[in-house]
């Protein structure tokens, strides 16, 4: 069975119609069956339209993912209680160990992303791994900056990616593939973006599913679970019969 | 002396411009340096055997060894010839006429 691959993570200017079709257009061509633009202030419902019309149209699934930077816990479970049930995948991304490990903890949030190329502010440790691994969040990992960096940078984002996969493998931690890109030239097949995790200790086999069966997973939970007829997890509503 | 086993790539290039042969070699070459440095760019074994200037696609063989590590150079490529472009693996085979066969 050939693998559905996805993109949950390019950088789409919404404003930018031209632009975004390209992208999208290209995301098609390449083989994409999921692809995903963040929303970071809520659920804009025209743009949404907008945008699985395009994706529709070149015969990709769209999925409606927010992002959100919360500065502190209160902030974060505030946005978890007001925009889970409007959107299919919620990252968090994690700026502060107090997040990081709230995030970790909660069942409501699918990635977590570390953005940040600063050895000390990673906060993806084997405690951070083990509260993940719990809640069935996922780590996010972009892989623009490793095409962008150059030098020491480089060096330094390779060496903090390949601690954080091992802790990722050893407790389960899914770990997702997204792109971040927003620019055609940056865009690269799905089997080219999988083998860029060749550089951070990933087989094969395990990059393809980071960039496949992860995401997919993770987008085909939330759906059932904001279908109507889900009821919990396992169970769901097949026929409703008569009443007596 | 154990005999090297190869493969062959088919690789598209997005560039605005075609490049020279040399170009678009010196560029793998810089990023299997980059990530690899210059002992494991010369383990690759890297070598251009043809290109399709009007579709763009070049084939190039490696040692299946490096492959992995030719294959994560690949996908880093961002320029050629100072100008931004990307390179697709087309396809993969272990001989050429398998691969002309892939490509077609």
């Amino acid at each position: 069975m050939s693998r559905a691959f996805a993109d949950l993570h390019l950088r789409i200017n919404p404003k930018d119609q031209q632009t975004a079709q390209r992208l999208i257009s290209k995301a098609a061509r390449f083989g994409y069956h999921y692809i995903s633009v963040p929303f970071t202030s809520g659920l804009q419902e025209t743009e949404v339209a907008v945008f699985k019309a395009n994706c529709t149209q070149v015969g990709l699934d769209f999925v409606l993912r927010a992002d959100f930077k919360p500065r502190t816990q209160e902030d974060l479970i505030r946005f978890l209680r007001k925009f889970r049930r409007s959107f299919e995948v919620i990252c968090v991304v994690c700026d502060s160990k107090e997040v990081a490990r709230q995030a970790a903890k909660d069942r409501r949030v699918d990635l977590l992303n570390f953005p940040s190329l600063d050895y000390h502010k990673r906060f993806f440790d084997r405690a951070e791994a083990e509260l993940a691994s719990c809640s069935l969040a996922g780590m996010e990992v972009d892989i623009k900056p490793l095409l962008v960096l150059e030098g020491p940078a480089r060096v330094r984002l390779l060496s903090s990616l390949r601690r954080e996969v091992a802790i990722a493998l050893e407790f389960h931690v899914p770990i997702v593939i997204s792109s971040y890109v927003g620019e055609e030239s940056l865009m690269r097949l799905p089997r080219d973006l999988a083998s860029l995790a060749y550089l951070f200790g990933l087989d094969e086999a395990q990059a393809l599913d980071a960039v496949s069966t992860n995401p997919a997973a993770i987008v085909l939970r939330n759906r059932e679970k904001l279908s109507s007829n889900f009821v919990a997890p396992g169970i769901s509503v097949v026929r409703e019969g008569k009443p007596v | 002396m154990k005999r090297v086993k190869r493969r062959y790539l088919a690789l598209q290039l997005e560039s605005e411009g075609l490049p020279s042969e040399r170009e678009f070699m010196d560029s793998i070459w810089a990023s299997v340096t980059r990530l690899y440095g210059e002992v494991g760019a010369s383990l690759t074994g890297l070598s251009l055997i043809n290109f399709d200037g009007e579709r763009k696609i070049y084939v190039v063989r490696t040692s299946l060894v490096s492959f992995p590590m030719l294959r994560a150079s690949l996908a880093a490529v961002t320029s050629v010839a100072s100008k931004g472009a990307s390179m697709h693996i087309l396809a993969v085979s272990g001989t050429l006429k398998a691969l002309y066969t892939n490509v077609g």
